[in-house]
């Protein structure tokens, strides 16, 4: 195939513009971690620009010893495991039973998820609601949040596309509801589980907003919390200079709990990129 | 008369039949439905405060009912100032993000379809989804960092700024309303451009090359290529973005803009769902908070049905 000249220009401000557009949104991540390792002087003298200078890892030890970081890292861990599971185990049921013709009600029910995307109560109704429901602890936060609607329509969409043919087969064999999902649905269904676990997920480890207002205590908070808290004091004590004394730089520790809070992602994500692409575009945008 | 009743009960028997038949279905159902009762419908119920002298104390049964009171006093009584710049705010942030914001995943997904390399291509996809994984606090906590200013330490990216003059030396860019909204959307850009694009990618991926090849034969250049092949093979995901814009049109999230802003620039970073937060949970004022609330959801909502209805008229491509 011969380009003409209208094609290669085209070519060459498109690798253009993707590579600098790609640079720069990797580029406050580079920073973020060569920031994290820098002296301190180099730091506060603003000489870090994209590579680390003065190399050493003491902010990383520092959070290896700050008890708090363990406590909320742990929290965190247990928000997106036993979160995912919740939230998973009702979006599959749900989205099983409403991806059938034969249910009872089937348009009215799918109404009912659907219009939750584009009409909800509001903050304040939510925030009462959590508070006279008693959603002030661990188990709280696990089951009263994290079912999305969009995840239960990508989910029904694509069971409903699963062939009828095996399913029949199987009625014929005697299976029940639970044994079609367990057996035919769910091994047939990788891709749109994988897709939607990972929601689920990143939405439970990313959660702040509400940890922070609900959860009494700070032995139950999140990572994203602590680290928030971490950044508002250390504003603090940027402003009047009373860091003098500790031998790394206000800004690297922070940059250093970022990089540790998105480790797990960057290990995970080009494992599954492959399934969330998919997934984006099967769930499509119809109801 | 009596035929009609024999025959719904012999309707509504056949329908019992059935539920006891598939009784399993509904077992697999019923999760989800008391999931979305205790956490998004029963809160709705909630809503009834906006109309109400509502009293914590007495619950939502026996506050003294108000009529539009609430509503009054946020569009003409005492906080209308603050509730008008929040309106306004939230719409001008939507209207940038729209200019600003949108083309770029198209763009982003024109140009990854033009990409030969198909590894310069997936490194530069994986880069450019990322951002859209981390959370606000992080993605908000490097961009504070970026930007500050102060007394001991400048960051990097006020650096830049300084030294090609776009913003005045020494200009504290967080305490400076005008930056807000633009450094507002740059943040949303970088977090969701990559992430965005990938649904224009699926729709260009999906044109069929013989238009492509057809188009060549006539002698077209690239750009009418774009312009007649690519654009409208596009035009369903397109519209429907689009319809799905206008009707988040007055709700710019809390989140982001809670963790960005600080009382030095309200007056340019408040929106009306912190202006919610602030008024309801913050300052208490419940039955206040939560009018300003259902203001808002209910104009998102009749955005979404007018856009759709709209688009459905037009274009014969519609959500529902």
């Amino acid at each position: 195939m011969r380009l003409n000249r209208s094609e290669i220009i085209f070519k060459i401000i498109a690798y253009a513009f993707v590579g600098i557009f790609a640079i720069l949104a990797l580029y406050p991540l580079v920073y973020a971690f060569s920031a994290s390792i820098s002296g301190k002087l180099a730091y506060e003298m603003g000489r870090i620009v994209l590579w680390p200078e003065d190399v050493n890892f003491i902010v990383y030890k520092e959070i290896i010893y700050d008890k708090m970081f363990w406590i909320s890292y742990t929290n965190t861990l247990f928000y997106t495991v036993l979160g995912t599971m919740w939230s998973m185990l009702i979006s599959v049921t749900g989205a099983y039973a409403l991806s059938k013709k034969k249910l009872v009600g089937q348009r009215m029910f799918n109404f009912l998820v659907v219009f939750t995307m584009w009409f909800s109560a509001g903050m304040i109704p939510l925030f009462l609601n959590y508070k006279g429901m008693g959603v002030d602890n661990r188990w709280g936060m696990v089951i009263a949040f994290g079912v999305q609607a969009y995840n239960i329509i990508l989910l029904r969409n694509y069971f409903t596309g699963v062939p009828k043919e095996i399913e029949e087969a199987a009625i014929v064999d005697g299976a029940n509801e639970f044994q079609i999902l367990t057996k035919i649905y769910l091994p047939m269904s990788k891709a749109a589980l994988a897709t939607v676990t990972l929601f689920y997920a990143t939405s439970r480890w990313n959660g702040y907003y509400w940890s922070r207002m609900l959860l009494r205590g700070a032995h139950q908070q999140p990572l994203q919390v602590y680290l928030r808290q971490l950044h508002e004091n250390y504003q603090k004590l940027v402003e009047y200079g009373s860091d003098v004394t500790i031998p790394y730089a206000a800004d690297s520790l922070i940059y250093a709990i970022i990089i540790c809070s998105i480790i797990p992602i960057l290990i995970i994500y080009p494992y599954i990129q492959k399934y969330f692409v998919k997934g984006v575009n099967l769930g499509g945008v119809k109801e | 008369m009596k035929q009609e009743v024999k025959m719904y009960n012999g309707r509504f028997k056949e329908i019992l039949k059935t539920i006891i038949k598939d009784w399993r279905l509904y077992v697999l159902l019923t999760p989800m439905v008391i999931w979305f009762f205790l956490w998004a419908y029963k809160p709705m119920g909630g809503l009834l405060m906006a109309f109400q002298r509502y009293e914590p104390a007495l619950g939502i049964s026996g506050s003294e009912f108000r009529g539009l009171g609430n509503f009054q006093v946020i569009v003409s009584g005492v906080y209308s100032s603050r509730f008008w710049s929040a309106f306004r705010n939230t719409f001008l942030i939507s209207l940038y993000g729209f200019i600003f914001g949108f083309p770029i995943p198209i763009i982003l997904a024109l140009f990854f379809s033009e990409i030969g390399s198909a590894g310069f291509r997936k490194i530069t996809q994986t880069i450019t989804y990322l951002p859209h994984f981390l959370s606000e606090v992080t993605i908000t906590s490097i961009v504070l960092m970026l930007v500050y200013h102060g007394e001991r330490m400048t960051g990097v990216v006020a650096q830049f700024l300084y030294n090609l003059k776009i913003v005045p030396e020494g200009t504290k860019i967080m305490d400076t309303p005008n930056y807000f909204k633009p450094l507002y959307i740059i943040t949303g850009i970088w977090k969701e451009a990559g992430y965005n694009s990938i649904v224009y990618f699926a729709a260009i991926m999906g044109i069929s090359p013989v238009l492509y090849e057809a188009i060549r034969v006539d002698g077209g250049n690239k750009l009418q290529e774009i312009r007649y092949v690519t654009l409208p093979g596009m035009a369903p995901t397109l519209i429907i973005m689009i319809i799905l814009r206008i009707g988040r049109m007055l709700s710019v999230g809390y989140e982001r803009v809670l963790l960005l802003y600080n009382p030095n620039i309200y007056s340019s970073a408040d929106v009306l769902s912190t202006f919610e937060q602030r008024i309801g949970i913050i300052e208490g004022v419940y039955a206040v908070g939560s009018a300003a609330g259902m203001f808002n959801s209910i104009i998102g909502f009749a955005l979404v049905i007018a856009a759709n209805f709209i688009s459905r008229r037009v274009s014969k491509t519609s959500l529902w």
